[in-house]
């Protein structure tokens, strides 16, 4: 967890990057071995506490838990053979957690619904669902992109695909994309989708590529206002406008999460590339005057701000505090032992298999198994950053970078809003909450790091045709700009978009 | 590239690290704010599923309320014997709609959180053996329970009636009609508990309401023992003569206030008026006494002392006073003096106990889980500390009593038991003469060695009407409770 080994294996992979590294393929599936024997652990207990005999649910749950998870494996083998091994049993052992929350909930629920004689949805056979389609993209992900640097001749394309998937919400008439009052869905037939899950990564993908083209361009080329060179607004451009329309079509969205999770992101990105503080300094500093004109603009802004500082005070206001002190009756019941899993009742709090999972969890497994989860978190994204720093390319490092940043960012957003630490907004804890979008979404952002990781560690001894600075030719352009052009002068920097 | 994004990766930690600091203070340093407040219903369940103690009689330990076990979430149901006759008694338990009566006095007992059960609570967990509650052992004596509820019920009669043993205060029985089935609140179908607890709340008769501790009652004729003791205390010796006029005017009225059927008293005596419950000569007794004489009485008596049996009894008052005519009126019960029936039941006790009131004490003791381990065992109390009269004139007073006695009908009345009584016919509403009168007895027996005090009422008038008096109505009730207490009956 600690800083020193992530610095110290960059350093190997950077001075030493033809020495023949094991795969470890082998750990990873002991670890997988591991997250399994812990995810079975736990669908026992909660069976043995709803005071159930072990029914066949958890053979066929177990079952298709392994075998989801062994084709992931098999698949990692075959196309990403160097890939980080702590990676895929981290998302293994978070995944199957949320699905027995789901299915603990499910049990809840279920009896809640005979009781009142009406009928009843599982959840968890869905989220099962889910999680298998889930693992096909990620395979089509693996197979498909075999090496992440062709992602950068899509730069300008995720963008706009990014863009218009993030805004189709908001343009489309509230039957057609409104779910419980937010405004994010796109209900096809037969289902619906969260495009902002997916338009988060394409947007990753696009900064990322726009980022590594223009990266000279903000470090040189620009005025100096004040001591600190500002890039030109031309280069500057379509950045701004794509963090803008972002913003905006999430206001109109009323989608807090979402629009503070990617403005973190660009955030990071913005300041990775550029190696300079004063990005994230205005970027802050933008932030705070956005939430001062979004507290006095819109009313549920101030009701949310109102819910943090004491949901106990607004507990009865319609809209009120209800959900997040429930949520928190939940995690100080649990204590620091937790009531074990099966034994609590996490489904007292509205979307406890959604939203508020990690309050279900902290109830069940206390304040040790909440703060082990989030460890669990911390240990999937570090490594991933750990990969970014070894990848050799700047696209690579700094979309894995974004990537890794990304788990990390939502889950301080949502365990930030449920525990209370900073305003709720909604927004999915990746792998734990109930949901075919995020699960999708966020199995594809895994796809992207393992093969990252993959590019990361493997050796470079096959003779590839590769010259990375000519297989991303946006990234060209550095190349020519080395000393200051003449205002206005330089047409040869500019790229074909 | 990389050292931003080693800064990345820290900021990364930091988040993390200050998400865990949150939920540490969350879970560890504020666990108990929000485990414990009143809107967490999660403990609130975890109660209703754990085995709740049981309540039962101090004599041979008879069982009033106990759990079966079910295959639901909420393993155990609450279960009473006998429910709608211990109802007053017991209260109710429901996952709905709460608890009442000592379900919700000895709450703490009974669903095991109290300290006193901790010892037993660690030796469960060592044993692995769920938590239990601990019982709670009434003073209730189950025959003069069970014979007061079968008359009131089977007459159909709207009262109360409760008996306690004057010399400890332990209450003997405490009825109340029309009850209500506590086993039907107890349901964990939720629509049947909710159908049944609109029937009882919706139903005009109350059946939920406690009536010897929770409502109070113009006391009539049987305030004359209070009158009488403070008349004694003052000086009066039973042959203390007085007016035998059949009414008075009330004084600054043009009213009168009449004797019973507006009769001329048949003796001309104190210990007469008391025996034949003259109302002229109490009238004005408690108008030469005034309001402070009567007020300190009361006070001895228990009147306005708040009392918690732990059921917490209303408080019973004699109202303003603030006239003659108004204190004429008080002397006879009437006007704004009112009683509950336990209070009432305390004007006989505390006769019976040589003038010096007991608290009134429904739990006899505080048993574990098993009923073999005792808690806490309650001892008599004085309510007080001051008598109300003194041993002599509690002698006089209850020889007046053995009179009054003598003069009352009704049924239930042997040889070998020397009853010392008083009966009350109140009046009340808004039209006194057209409604039926509440019928009243309080006595004690036997006279010699008091075992048992009892205070009847029987609302506007029973089965009789505006016929009924306390010696018709009530009296049988009464003798029913005597009788099964001291054998036979």
């Amino acid at each position: 967890m600690s800083q020193p080994p992530l610095s110290e294996a960059a350093a190997i992979y950077a001075s030493n990057p033809q020495r023949e590294l094991p795969t470890r393929r082998g750990t990873e599936l002991a670890m997988l071995g591991f997250a399994a024997f812990i995810v079975t652990c736990a669908f026992v207990l909660v069976q043995a506490n709803q005071e159930q005999e072990l029914s066949w649910a958890v053979v066929w749950y177990g079952l298709a838990y392994l075998g989801l998870f062994a084709i992931a494996h098999a698949a990692v083998r075959r196309w990403a053979a160097y890939a980080d091994p702590l990676i895929l049993p981290c998302v293994a052992l978070l995944n199957g957690l949320g699905l027995v929350m789901i299915y603990r909930i499910d049990l809840a629920n279920a009896e809640e619904a005979t009781r009142a004689g009406e009928d009843f949805a599982a959840d968890a056979p869905k989220q099962v669902l889910f999680t298998a389609l889930a693992l096909a993209l990620f395979l089509a992900v693996l197979v498909l992109v075999k090496d992440h640097r062709t992602l950068t001749r899509y730069g300008y394309t995720a963008g706009l695909v990014g863009m218009v998937a993030l805004a189709l919400p908001a343009l489309l008439p509230s039957s057609l994309s409104e779910v419980n009052g937010a405004k994010v869905w796109l209900k096809l037939p037969g289902f619906s989708i969260q495009p902002a899950e997916f338009a988060k990564i394409l947007l990753m993908i696009f900064f990322a590529s726009f980022l590594v083209a223009k990266r000279d361009l903000f470090m040189i080329a620009g005025r100096k206002v004040f001591g600190v060179e500002l890039p030109r607004a031309r280069d500057l451009g379509p950045l701004l406008i794509a963090a803008a329309v972002c913003l905006l079509v999430l206001v109109f969205e009323k989608d807090l999460g979402t629009s503070l999770l990617l403005f973190g992101i660009v955030l990071v990105m913005l300041y990775v590339a550029t190696e300079r503080a004063i990005w994230v300094v205005t970027g802050l500093s933008f932030f705070v005057v956005g939430c001062l004109i979004a507290y006095q603009l819109f009313t549920h802004v101030e009701q949310r701000v109102a819910n943090w500082i004491d949901p106990l005070a607004t507990y009865s206001d319609p809209g009120g505090g209800y959900q997040i002190a429930q949520g928190l009756f939940g995690l100080g019941t649990g204590g620091i032992g937790g009531t074990g899993l099966g034994a609590g009742r996490p489904e007292i709090v509205p979307e406890s298999n959604t939203d508020f999972i990690t309050a279900g969890l902290g109830e069940e497994l206390g304040f040790v198994g909440l703060a082990a989860i989030l460890v669990v978190y911390l240990l999937l994204a570090t490594r991933g950053m750990r990969s970014a720093l070894a990848v050799r390319d700047t696209f690579g490092k700094l979309l894995g970078c974004g990537l890794s940043f990304t788990i990390v960012m939502q889950v301080f957003v949502i365990v930030g809003g449920v525990t209370k630490l900073i305003p709720m907004t909604g927004i999915t804890t990746p792998f734990l909450s109930y949901g075919g979008s995020s699960l999708l979404a966020n199995y594809i952002l895994v796809a992207l790091l393992l093969r990252i990781s993959d590019a990361a560690r493997r050796p470079s001894q096959k003779p590839r045709p590769k010259q990375p600075q000519q297989q991303a030719p946006l990234a060209e352009a550095h190349t020519v700009m080395v000393q200051r052009p003449p205002a206005g002068g330089n047409a040869t920097g500019e790229p074909t978009a | 590239m990389n050292k931003p994004m080693r800064r990345v990766g820290i900021a990364m930690i930091t988040m993390v690290v200050l998400l865990l600091a949150n939920i540490t203070y969350i879970q560890v340093v504020k666990a108990d704010d929000y485990r414990t407040d009143s809107r967490n219903r999660r403990v609130l369940l975890e109660e209703y599923s754990r085995q709740r103690g049981s309540i039962v009689s101090q004599f041979n330990g008879q069982v009033l309320a106990d759990v079966t076990d079910t295959d639901d979430k909420l393993k155990f149901e609450r279960h009473y014997i006998n429910g709608p006759m211990y109802a007053p008694v017991t209260g109710y338990y429901s996952v709905r709609y709460g608890s009442g009566g000592i379900e919700r006095a000895e709450d703490d007992i009974l669903n095991g959180s109290d300290p006193r059960l901790f010892v037993r609570r660690l030796s469960d967990m060592v044993t692995g053996r769920d938590p239990r509650g601990g019982s709670v052992q009434l003073t209730i004596n189950p025959a003069v329970q069970q014979a007061v509820y079968n008359l009131m019920s089977s007459k159909g009669y709207t009262g109360a009636a409760v008996a306690m043993n004057p010399k400890t205060g332990e209450i003997l029985a405490m009825v109340s009609t029309p009850s209500y089935d506590p086993n039907e609140l107890a349901s964990h179908d939720s629509t049947a508990q909710q159908e049944a607890w609109t029937k009882f709340t919706d139903d005009p008769s109350n059946p939920m309401i406690n009536r010897a501790i929770s409502e109070t009652y113009p006391p009539g004729s049987t305030f004359k023992l209070l009158v009488a003791a403070a008349e004694l205390e003052n000086g009066a010796t039973a042959s203390t003569p007085v007016s035998n006029a059949p009414n008075v005017k009330l004084p600054g009225t043009n009213t009168t206030l009449e004797n019973y059927g507006g009769q001329t008293c048949p003796g001309t005596t104190f210990k007469d008026a008391l025996a034949h419950s003259c109302n002229v000569p109490f009238a004005t007794f408690a108008g030469e006494l005034g309001a402070d004489k009567l007020r300190e009485t009361a006070a001895n008596f228990g009147i306005g002392t708040p009392l918690s049996i732990p059921l917490s009894v209303a408080p019973s008052d004699l109202g303003e006073m603030d006239s003659q005519g108004a204190l004429y009126q008080s002397g006879i019960g009437q006007r704004d003096v009112r009683l509950t029936p336990l209070q009432d039941l305390m004007l006989s006790a505390t006769i019976a106990n040589g003038g010096m009131a007991m608290k009134p004490q429904l739990i006899k003791s505080l048993l574990g889980a098993d009923l073999s381990e005792t808690l806490e065992t309650f001892s008599p109390e004085e309510l007080t500390g001051t008598p109300a009269l003194s041993k002599e004139n509690a002698a006089v007073l209850t020889d007046m009593m053995l009179a009054s006695e003598a003069n009352t009908k009704g049924g239930g009345k042997r040889g070998d038991i020397q009853i010392a009584s008083k009966t009350g016919t109140a009046e009340h509403g808004t039209d006194p003469k057209a409604t039926p009168p509440h019928a009243w007895y309080t006595a004690f027996a036997p006279a010699a060695d008091p075992q048992i005090a009892v205070a009847v009422i029987v609302e506007s008038g029973g089965n009789r009407g505006l016929a009924a008096t306390g010696g018709t109505v009530a009296a049988e009730i009464g003798r029913a409770a005597i009788n099964a207490q001291l054998g036979g009956g």
